[in-house]
């Protein structure tokens, strides 16, 4: 087995258009969810959203290539972009060339959708342009993401809903782990944020009517958000030897489902999750100095979603947790790789972001949420929590470079 | 058909039940009712009546749970739109 380093790191958000940028709104806590702004939203009832605002398509993509690019895809390109010149790679070197590309998804091209059936069922229109099927295709953000950067190795889209970023680094870290790759990029992506996307989140009422502050009694719900982030995960040996920056190692990765509700999460199943994740790291409980929790804002997830560490950690007091979807929205198919980025960056830095917006601490809750601020702290190993809708669950265990 | 009549009558069918078994006082999650059924059932009621309920699940668990309960909610509503 080898070990994997983490050598690169992309993204775009409502915490900023960078990864770093979107590090330092979660370390500093500083919210990116305001007015909801989308076309046709007028009939919303949900007020705001984590926008990735002050976006320019334009600034990054051709007109011609553009016909190509649903927003989610846009997202997704932007981020791996960026991790591959951060982690300076080329596509010159063969190891990199055939790098497993795999992307997290949790709905695929919704502007795409949501435009061609507005103007199927409401303009009238009876036609709809020739790109559509390329443009919705969750798999759109992995092949353009291959198109762009010349990349020609196994690359795919994986869909669990709002684990789904979670389960593609995780798939792409055992992959460098067990020999079959020397370099994977992988993250996940998101843009839903759009009229028929947003009614039918407002039907299930779990969405929040002002702001979203996980694991505080005055919680509201969840917000949804947008963006992408993307890691570079190589081999460490091959890191090491070419002088590559490792903000952290990747060790564990676990995985379950729950087989039971379609909606709530399961907290037996969560807290197994965050077991196989340590046992396939060679960790226990002990070890865990941090846990970015899935931290949705909802009244379940933040009930169950403690129950869970507690059970995971059998007794013990749980280490400090964070949720990071105070400051980013709950970006469903980018989540958990925003998520995988911020506890690469807060092991590199040494920091426990805080859980943004979170002024009434639920403190019957049992867990230290990190309500204050950035916290200073010696974090050696760290979780990453995603519970998706489906029932599926996935957990990332990081170490510090 | 009474507002009551009408609230039992779906949520004893989202419950594949018998309407004869639920009363004003029947607790919804004691009868079978998981996060999913409360969910369909606001939609239900809200096509039925032609209303808007404002229901967040995180929030308002309270008001949801007997069957009185809901028809208040209902009834909430059929006044401000007939307010309206």
């Amino acid at each position: 087995m080898k070990r994997v380093a983490v050598t690169g790191l992309g993204a775009i958000s409502a915490g900023g258009a960078t990864a770093q940028a979107t590090w330092e709104a979660v370390r500093e806590g500083r919210s990116g969810i305001g007015p909801i702004a989308c076309g046709r939203c007028e009939d919303l009832r949900v007020p705001v959203a984590a926008h990735v605002r002050d976006f320019d398509p334009t600034a990054h993509f051709s007109s011609r290539r553009m016909a190509m690019y649903d927003r989610f895809s846009q997202f997704a390109v932007i981020a791996s972009r960026e991790a591959f010149a951060d982690a300076k790679l080329s596509a010159e070197d063969p190891a990199v060339r055939l790098a497993p590309l795999i992307i997290g998804v949790g709905v695929g091209g919704l502007e795409t959708l949501d435009d061609a059936f507005y103007n199927l069922y409401s303009e009238g229109q009876r036609r709809l342009h020739p790109l559509t099927v390329p443009r919705l295709m969750m798999n759109a953000a992995p092949s353009l993401i291959s198109m762009d950067l010349g990349l020609k190795g196994m690359t795919y889209a994986i869909a669990s809903a709002c684990a789904s970023g979670t389960h593609a680094i995780g798939t792409a870290f055992h992959m460098v782990r067990g020999g079959g790759a020397q370099v994977a990029i992988t993250g996940g992506t998101e843009a839903c944020i759009f009229f028929g996307p947003m009614l039918a989140w407002e039907a299930l009422r779990v969405l929040s009517h002002d702001d979203c502050r996980p694991f505080s009694r005055n919680r509201s719900g969840l917000v949804i958000g947008e963006g992408a982030a993307t890691l570079v995960l190589e081999e460490w040996d091959r890191a090491v030897a070419r002088g590559a920056h490792i903000y952290a190692e990747m060790v564990g990765f676990g995985g379950n489902a729950d087989a039971g509700d379609i909606t709530s999460m399961d907290k037996e199943n969560a807290a197994e999750a965050m077991r196989l994740a340590m046992r396939d790291g060679g960790l226990v409980p002990g070890d865990i100095d941090y846990i970015n929790a899935h931290g949705t804002g909802t009244t379940m997830n933040d009930k169950l979603e403690s129950a869970a560490i507690h059970l995971a950690f059998d007794g013990a007091a749980p280490p400090p947790i964070s949720s990071s979807k105070g400051v980013l929205g709950h970006t469903l198919g980018a989540a958990g790789a925003l998520e995988a980025l911020v506890a690469c960056k807060a092991l590199e830095e040494q920091i426990i972001p805080p859980t943004a917006n979170c002024t009434d601490p639920e403190i019957e809750l049992g867990v230290d949420m990190v309500p204050e601020g950035p916290r200073s702290a010696a974090i050696d190993v760290c979780l990453s929590n995603s519970f998706a809708f489906g029932g599926l669950n996935a957990v990332l265990a990081l170490r510090r470079a | 058909m009474t507002t009551t009549d009408q609230v039992i009558e779906i949520v004893a069918a989202q419950l594949q039940r018998n309407p004869g078994e639920f009363t004003l006082e029947t607790n919804l999650q004691e009868a079978g009712f998981e996060s999913i059924d409360v969910i369909e059932t606001v939609f239900s009621l809200e096509e039925r009546f032609g209303i808007d309920i404002p229901f967040n699940a995180n929030e308002d668990t309270a008001s949801f749970t007997t069957v009185g309960d809901v028809v208040g909610l209902v009834e909430q509503q059929l006044a401000k739109k007939g307010a309206a």
